[in-house]
C-alpha cells in the first residue's frame, strides 16, 4: 500500500493530551475527536490538515494516558500515517488495534515540515518527493503484521475464531 | 540464567507455555473506566460479540468525570451499567462505590501477587506494588480480553532501581519516583519494566510503594513492579481475608537485567516537577518563588489513607493561604471514611481546604478544580503536561502531599521543613 501526503511536524515527547485533550474523552465520535486533535499544542491543527497528511514527530509520540481516542482523533481528522523516531508502548499497540498505520524511522527528523511524502508501508519506506532522500524504518514483527493484515485487533480474533 | 519477576508471572500466564518475543497471556482481571471502556464497548458491539470470556473477572469502574459532570458522563455511566447488566459482569461500580480505580481495585482485594492484570487506563501499572503483572492498554485491547481473557504482550527487559541509604525527614515514595523520572527522562523505561528494590524500598509502606509503581508510565515504562514482602502479604490478607494459600515471587538472583541504576536516597530532598514534564523535577528549594492558585491533594498516585495523614500532620492548627484554592480527595470512600474517624478531615475544613468526594477529577482537567489561562497548581498527581489540569495556558506543578500541604499554607511551593509545629 503506498499513501501519499504531506508534512506536519512535531517535537519529541508529544503527549497524548497534546493529541486529545481529556475534557472530550466523554466522545467515541472519530469526526469529534479529529476536529479536537492537537488542540492543546497546536490550535489551527484541524483547520490546516487535509486528508491523507503524514505526521512526522520526534522520540517517545504518544505518551501518557492509555485513551484509544488519540490515535483515533490522528485518524478522525484525515492524517493517513504517523513517522515517528520512538513511540510510547500503549499507543503504539493501540494504533496497532485501531489500523492507524505507523512507521518507527530513527531518521526521521531530517524531513522538512510541508514535504510531499510516499511511503510504502509494505517496503516501510519514506520517498521525500520534494528532496528525493529515501528514509528507512522499522519491519513490524510477524505477529503484528497479521493484526495489521486483519485491519485491527477484532477483526484478527474474528479471522483467527473462523479458522 | 535465571527470571525476573516479571518474566516468572508472563511465563506463567503465557498459552504457549513458553517465554518468546511475544506471547498470547491468559488475564486474571481486566478492567476500563467510564472514559475508556464506553469506547471498549462501541468495538465490542462493532465486532458482534455476544458472550464475555468470565462476567467475575471484569470490571467497569466509573471514577473519572464521575460524580457525573454533565449528561453525557451520566449517560456514558449508564451505557456501562447496562452493559454489566446484559453480560451479568460482577464488578460494575460508580463512583460512591469505588472511588478512584488504582486505588479501590487493590483495596477491595481484586489484585493480588502474580496475576496478570490489564486496564484500559496508563495507571494500572500501579498493582506493580502486589507483586502483580498489571500493564495499561486501550479499549480495543479490553473490549478483545472481556471476550477472549487473552491479550497479546512483548515481553519486556527490566531495569532494576536500588535505592540505598537512609530517607531524608518528609521524603517519600512520591520524592524517590519523581527523582528518578528525573534522572532516566519521560522515556527512559520506553518497553521495559522498571523494578524497584533496595533497603529504602523495604521500608518503605505499601501506600508508598503504590505511588512509586503508579509513576512508572511516566518514565515509558510497561510497568512497575517491586518483589512482596511481609508488608506486601499483611496487605493483600488485609484487603481479602478470605484468600487462602496465595503465592509470590522474587526475581532471582542471576536474573538479566537492562541496567541496574543505584541510586543513595540520602541525597534527595523533597522534590517538584516542573511543567510540562514529570521529568522536569527539582527539589522544593528551587522552586520556593513560585505562587501558587490552587493545591490538589489526591488521585490514584497520592490520595490514599496515609498521603493524608501525613498533609494532616503538617496542617494540624494551621490556616491556608487567603485566596487560595486547596482541594483534597481522599481516594475511595473507605479512605474517606477512615480519614474522618482520624479527624484528618476536620483539619482539612479547619484549614481551609474544599473536601471533593473521590473522582479523577481535576488530575486530568476533567471537573472540580480546572485551571484558567495563567493559572499555577501544585498537584500531588501524576501529570503535568500542557493543558492537563484545564486551560493550555495553565501550569502544574507535581509533589508529594507533604509539600502540597506546606505549600497550602504559604501559598508558594514550600518546603515541609521550614513549617514549624
Amino acid at each position: 500500500m503506498i499513501i501519499k501526503g504531506k508534512v506536519h511536524k512535531f517535537g519529541d515527547n508529544i503527549n497524548t493530551d497534546d493529541i486529545i485533550a481529556a475534557k472530550y474523552l466523554d466522545s467515541q465520535d472519530e469526526a469529534f475527536l479529529g476536529s479536537k486533535c492537537m488542540e492543546n499544542i497546536d490550535k489551527d491543527f484541524f483547520q490546516k490538515v487535509a486528508k491523507g497528511d503524514i505526521i512526522v514527530a520526534g522520540k517517545n509520540f504518544g505518551c501518557g494516558s492509555s485513551r484509544e481516542h488519540a490515535p483515533v482523533a490522528i485518524k478522525g481528522c484525515g492524517v493517513s500515517l504517523v513517522i515517528a523516531e520512538s513511540f510510547a508502548r500503549i499507543f503504539y499497540r493501540n494504533s496497532i488495534n485501531v489500523g492507524l498505520p505507523i512507521l518507527v524511522s530513527k531518521d526521521c527528523g531530517s524531513i522538512s515540515a510541508g514535504s510531499l511524502l510516499s511511503v510504502d508501508l509494505n517496503q516501510g519506506l519514506i520517498k521525500d518527493l520534494n528532496s528525493g532522500k529515501i528514509f528507512s524504518s522499522e519491519a513490524f514483527p510477524v505477529f503484528m503484521q497479521e493484526i495489521i493484515e486483519a485491519g485491527g485487533l477484532l477483526s484478527w480474533i474474528k479471522k483467527k475464531e473462523k479458522q | 540464567m535465571g527470571l525476573t519477576l516479571i518474566q516468572k508471572i508472563l511465563l506463567k500466564h503465557s498459552l504457549s507455555g513458553k517465554l518468546k518475543d511475544f506471547i498470547y497471556a491468559k488475564v486474571d482481571f481486566c478492567f476500563g473506566n467510564d472514559i475508556t471502556a464506553p469506547l471498549a464497548v462501541k468495538e465490542f458491539n462493532k465486532a458482534g460479540f455476544d458472550s464475555v470470556f468470565d462476567p467475575n473477572k471484569i470490571g467497569l469502574i466509573c471514577d473519572h468525570f464521575t460524580p457525573a459532570r454533565d449528561q453525557k458522563a451520566a449517560n456514558n455511566v449508564k451505557l456501562l451499567k447496562q452493559f454489566s447488566r446484559q453480560f451479568k459482569i460482577k464488578h460494575f461500580y460508580d463512583i460512591e462505590a469505588c472511588g478512584v480505580e488504582h486505588v479501590f481495585l487493590p483495596e477491595a482485594g481484586l489484585v493480588k501477587s502474580l496475576d496478570l492484570v490489564i486496564g484500559a487506563d496508563s495507571h494500572t501499572c500501579t498493582y506493580g506494588a502486589l507483586g502483580a503483572a498489571s500493564f495499561g492498554v486501550g479499549s480495543t485491547d479490553l473490549a478483545a480480553a472481556m471476550k477472549e481473557g487473552k491479550c497479546w504482550l512483548r515481553v519486556p527487559e527490566s531495569l532494576k532501581f536500588v535505592y540505598q541509604g537512609k530517607l531524608n525527614p518528609w521524603v517519600g515514595g512520591k520524592d524517590l519516583i519523581l527523582y528518578t523520572i528525573g534522572k532516566i527522562g519521560v522515556d527512559g523505561a520506553l518497553y521495559k519494566v522498571m523494578e524497584f528494590s533496595g533497603e529504602a524500598i523495604r521500608k518503605l509502606e505499601m501506600d508508598d510503594r503504590f505511588t512509586m509503581c503508579n509513576m512508572a508510565i511516566e518514565a515509558g515504562g510497561k510497568t512497575g513492579i517491586i518483589e512482596p514482602d511481609e508488608k506486601t502479604v499483611q496487605y493483600i490478607k488485609t484487603a481479602n481475608p478470605k484468600l487462602k494459600n496465595f503465592k509470590f515471587e522474587k526475581s532471582d538472583p542471576d536474573a538479566a537485567y537492562a541496567r541496574v541504576i543505584n541510586i543513595d536516597v540520602g541525597r534527595i530532598k523533597p522534590q517538584v516537577a516542573c511543567p510540562h514534564l514529570p521529568s522536569n523535577s527539582k527539589s522544593v528549594k528551587e522552586c520556593v518563588k513560585v505562587k501558587l492558585d490552587q493545591v490538589v491533594i489526591g488521585s490514584c498516585t497520592n490520595g490514599r489513607l496515609s498521603d493524608l495523614a501525613i498533609a494532616a500532620k503538617i496542617l494540624r492548627g494551621k490556616k491556608i493561604k487567603k485566596g487560595l484554592r486547596a482541594i483534597v480527595i481522599p481516594a475511595t470512600p473507605k479512605i474517606y471514611d477512615q480519614a474522618e474517624k482520624k479527624k484528618y478531615l476536620q483539619i482539612f475544613s479547619e484549614a481551609g481546604f474544599i473536601i471533593s468526594p473521590a473522582t479523577c477529577g481535576p488530575c486530568l482537567g476533567g471537573h472540580t478544580g480546572i485551571l484558567d489561562k495563567g493559572e499555577v497548581a501544585l498537584a500531588t498527581t501524576n501529570r503535568n503536561f500542557i493543558g492537563r489540569m484545564g486551560s493550555p495556558e495553565s501550569f502544574v506543578y507535581l509533589s508529594s502531599p507533604a509539600v502540597a500541604a506546606a505549600s497550602a499554607i504559604t501559598g508558594r511551593i514550600t518546603d515541609p521543613n521550614e513549617i514549624k509545629g
